[in-house]
């Protein structure tokens, strides 16, 4: 259980670790590191998990069903096209030309 | 919640976190993405295992069909369409924290006022963020062309988000009875698609990075209801890394980010703009490749037209011939080129293009002077010297590539028409500027002959 002034830290202190994690990116990374962070905000898929597996009326179940459907979207196309985008990145050492 | 479940979070929060920074840094990022997911199959396996689930049968349906077309879609799409599809997914997630604050509300989550306005306010930007997300990415497929503008029209989305908040009050401070919950999500959604329907295609970029933050600033806040903390730390870390990306980027087009939100491109043209003088002057493609051909220094300027045209590859090709000629060539790129920061360094990044020949504007400003030739290739705002000039501009005081500092200028362009602003552009009309009308593809292939025929 995360009581709340301990959720408040922990708000703070990712806040924080966000805001210096991008801090000095190159503009060249700016938009796979929005589709990676587009990818990060996928772990939505453990709550959405979480609210299907509680869910009891038939309500619950399909908004839950949907919950799930479209966290899992969110995980997965994310990563997909986070990869297929970082997987260009080359320096011209690498790729020999 | 079982110690493994909160120990394997952990585990996936400092996996996200690691990523993300290694994801910051050319030389590290294509093991950046692979972190990151790490942390996230390891939190999505654990989630299995917490105590008192049930209805797995359906989350198993869900995932693979939701992972299915997820996959197959984030494989086949090209990479000119990239940014619609981070919009896609991105409001994905923001549906997925409204859909959760929607169960919970339903459900009762108990009488804490705290965990209440947090459900709540989590379940209003998710839903903005998912509504406002889809509108994003219709208009970037094109199937939203025009930009939706009536009269009162700010009264009226003011109107309708005054409204979603009294209900989302009386959702968390008198009942959650269903209809209370359901017109409250029906509002919040017409909220996202009125705010993001007047905001032209030269936006999309900062409103975009603009969901993504909120998006998981919604995941956070359904991580306090949940009591989950990989929820919240994950959240947050996007929500904050989100809002400093919008704002680097409102900060190079040199417009606020309430500018954007509530201003209107184009909208502005009450002022009178200067006639430009000159004339336009066309040149022919075997004319460009003498001058490239015998430069010594050549900048590429790409912009979104290069996009359309899928002419990356062909560019390259191009620049490949001119450097094994012994002819100098690098990249600019403008910080907004395109329909996404960055989205120009991807194309070129696909057709091969080593990373350090591509510069960005404050790199490349100081060099324009030196450079023989600059080839702009479907770029126009990012290299209208009208923005340091003529302060009536839309554009004025967005930093521009110094283009028109080059001794000779080519702009390969498709017809007469003015930029994605709707704003004429004086460096088509100067003394060393050239113009080459035509297809993107097709000019670079035949520039390309005409300079293997040297």
């Amino acid at each position: 259980m995360i009581e709340g002034i301990t959720a408040l830290y922990i708000f703070m202190l990712a806040a924080f670790t966000g805001y210096e994690v991008i801090g000095r990116v190159p503009v060249i990374l700016h938009t796979p590191l929005m589709s990676g962070s587009n990818f990060v905000h996928g772990i939505v898929l453990v709550g959405a998990m979480v609210a299907l597996g509680h869910a009891e009326t038939g309500a619950e179940q399909v908004i839950g069903f949907v919950a799930v459907l479209l966290a899992v979207m969110n995980a997965v196309g994310g990563y997909v096209v986070t990869e297929r985008m970082l997987e260009m990145f080359k320096s011209s050492k690498e790729s020999g030309g | 919640m079982s110690a493994l479940v909160q120990t394997v979070y952990f585990v996936a929060a400092v996996l996200f976190i690691v990523g993300l920074k290694r994801m910051s840094s050319p030389k590290t990022a294509r093991g950046g993405i692979v972190w990151a997911g790490a942390g996230m199959l390891a939190a999505t396996l654990a989630t299995f295992f917490t105590p008192g689930l049930s209805n797995f049968g359906l989350m198993i349906a869900a995932i693979v069909i939701g992972g299915g077309i997820a996959y197959v879609s984030g494989k086949r799409v090209a990479m000119t369409d990239m940014p619609q599809m981070i919009a896609l997914y991105n409001g994905m997630g923001g549906g997925a924290a409204a859909a959760i604050a929607a169960v919970e509300l339903i459900k009762g989550i108990g009488h804490d006022p705290v965990v209440l306005v947090l459900a709540v306010l989590g379940a209003l930007i998710g839903a903005v963020s998912f509504s406002g997300s889809l509108v994003a990415f219709a208009k970037l497929q094109g199937w939203m062309k025009r930009t939706l503008r009536f009269p009162s029209q700010q009264a009226l989305n003011l109107g309708v988000f005054a409204a979603t908040v009294v209900f989302g009050i009386v959702l968390a401070a008198v009942t959650q009875s269903p209809w209370v919950v359901a017109v409250f999500f029906i509002l919040a959604l017409a909220v996202g698609v009125l705010m993001t329907l007047p905001i032209g295609g030269a936006d999309m970029p900062v409103v975009i990075s603009l969901y993504n933050a909120l998006t998981g600033l919604a995941v956070a806040f359904e991580g306090f209801v949940l009591n989950n903390a990989a929820m919240i730390i994950a959240g947050t870390v996007v929500g904050a890394a989100g809002t400093l990306l919008t704002q680097l980027m409102a900060r190079a087009m040199n417009r606020p980010i309430s500018n954007v939100l509530f201003g209107s491109f184009g909208a502005v043209s009450g002022v009178e703009e200067e006639a430009v003088e000159g004339s336009l002057k066309p040149i022919d493609a075997a004319d460009v490749a003498v001058m490239m051909a015998y430069a010594n220094k050549v900048v590429i300027v790409p912009g979104y037209g290069m996009a359309v045209a899928q002419a990356q590859h062909k560019i390259w090709e191009l620049a490949k011939q001119l450097i094994d000629r012994g002819v100098k060539v690098s990249f600019a790129i403008h910080p907004v080129a395109g329909r996404m920061p960055g989205h120009m360094n991807v194309l070129l990044a696909e057709a091969g293009v080593p990373y350090d020949l591509i510069f960005d504007l404050e790199e490349i400003n100081p060099d324009f002077p030196n450079a023989d030739v600059a080839l702009v290739i479907g770029a126009n705002d990012v290299v209208n010297p009208v923005a340091r000039t003529n302060p009536d501009s839309p554009i004025y005081g967005m930093p521009i590539l110094d283009v028109d500092k080059a001794k000779n200028v080519v702009v390969i362009k498709r017809g007469k028409g003015a930029g994605f602003s709707g704003i004429e552009n004086a460096l088509f009309y100067k003394d060393n500027t050239r113009m080459l009308y035509g297809d993107g593809q097709d000019m670079a292939t035949k520039l390309i002959q005409a300079v293997k025929s040297f």
